[in-house]
């Protein structure tokens, strides 16, 4: 790891005042992801914010018909809690089936989503449920939110403070996970809300998440794993390694989007 | 050079580090408590996993500041006054392990499985124990001896 000027504020404000004053700085929200990246040498940032002192970031509400969770509120916090749990099950579910109990212990909803990391299973979450971000300057829909490979829509002295998930009637996620990283090969959240029905998969396009417009119409007539039969997405800029071929997660995307389905019950 | 205090194994420390520090170098550099061990440095292996605020963490992943004012446990920990923790009292018992290097990340994973789940299934600490890695045992006594432990601890 490079060297670098460490900072906890204790407040949002303090936290964005030391932002605009780093020459290149980063924030930092539980590390799971950011302090490999800097081990490795693939970052060197002049000053890292570390957000894990402020409590205002932290926590899970419910607010009208929707389930709103703070930036800061780890995976573990997510999946255990009772609200999300009994309202957005699938959200739970996803929380629960990220990394291992450590990373779940300490990486956060904010960090995986700002991350947009093309394999993580948030970006799939916010944009099948159709989750609003909350910013330090504004609202973005997921829709606008996710822009590309590591890309989002945040601007460089922008800080996320929550989430609002609206709550579907029914919703799943499903994944086909990496088995030593439990990243996702292909992960499906499918719902069917406020917000529409929804289809977004992660972990399958070389542009980050994306939805599916077929599939979404034929679940709108009929939300059942049946009703995407023979519905399938190209190869064409699909991810390829030696996990997996471009075919090959083109075809899990059929299938993972029916074990979602089928998981909305 | 910034200084850091956290509580580790009920004892207030503090020190001087760098920012990027991690918390594992902080116990096994400055306050040479080396039974917390670095197997991967990449967070997968588990080897280094301890206590912050009750909660497992891996070590190797955490900043020694980001630690500032937490309550730490470590593996030296978890005997008391000479006695060896049950959990840890399982894993002799049960043999649930061979060259002992990931034991200790084991046993502190194992004691925050435990205190979510006082009578976990085969299938839970299997599941649980995802971020720990282990080359010699296959695993399957140290299922053996986490199952013990949480009859022994539920008495």
């Amino acid at each position: 790891m490079y060297a670098f000027n460490y900072h906890r504020p204790a407040s949002i404000d303090e936290a964005i005042s030391a932002l605009s004053g780093a020459s290149d700085g980063t924030v930092m929200s539980g590390g799971q992801t950011l302090l490999p990246t800097l081990k490795q040498r693939l970052a060197s940032p002049s000053d890292v914010i570390d957000l894990g002192a402020i409590a205002a970031l932290k926590g899970i509400r419910e607010d009208g018909g929707a389930i709103v969770i703070g930036a800061g509120t780890c995976h573990a916090a997510v999946a255990g809690d009772a609200t999300v749990r009994a309202k957005i099950p699938a959200l739970a579910a996803l929380a629960e089936g990220i990394g291992d109990p450590q990373v779940r212990n300490r990486g956060t909803i904010g960090g995986s989503v700002a991350n947009n990391d093309p394999v993580a299973d948030y970006p799939a979450g916010l944009l099948g449920l159709g989750a609003t971000i909350k910013t330090t300057k504004r609202e973005i829909a997921a829709d606008d939110f996710f822009t590309g490979l590591f890309e989002t829509a945040l601007a460089d002295d922008e800080i996320i403070t929550e989430i609002s998930f609206p709550v579907p009637q029914k919703a799943g996620y499903a994944k086909f996970p990496n088995p030593a990283s439990r990243y996702a090969i292909v992960g499906v959240m499918a719902a069917q809300g406020p917000a529409g029905v929804r289809v977004a998969v992660t972990g399958a396009s070389e542009g980050g998440v994306f939805r599916v417009a077929e599939m979404e119409a034929a679940l709108g007539g009929n939300f059942s794993a049946e009703a995407l039969a023979g519905i399938g997405v190209p190869e064409d800029n699909m991810n390829a390694d030696i996990h997996a071929s471009a075919a090959y997660r083109a075809h899990l995307v059929g299938v993972i989007a029916k074990r979602a389905v089928e998981a909305a019950g | 050079m910034p200084s850091v205090s956290m509580t580790v194994n009920g004892k207030a420390v503090s020190g001087e580090v760098e920012g990027r520090t991690l918390l594992v170098e902080f116990l096994r550099q400055n306050l040479s408590l080396t039974g917390t061990h670095v197997g991967c440095d990449t967070s997968q292996c588990g080897a280094c996993v301890v206590h912050v605020n009750g909660e497992s963490a891996k070590a190797c992943t955490v900043l020694a500041l980001q630690a500032e004012g937490a309550e730490v446990t470590t593996i030296e920990g978890m005997a008391q006054n000479g006695t060896l923790h049950p959990i840890q009292a399982a894993f002799k018992e049960h043999h649930g392990l061979q060259c002992g290097f990931c034991t200790p990340g084991m046993v502190m994973s194992a004691a925050d499985l435990l205190q979510r789940n006082k009578n976990p299934d085969e299938t839970e600490i299997r599941d649980w124990l995802e971020g720990n890695i282990c080359r010699c045992t296959g695993y399957h006594n140290i299922v053996k001896a986490i199952h013990a432990a949480a009859q022994a601890m539920r008495g």
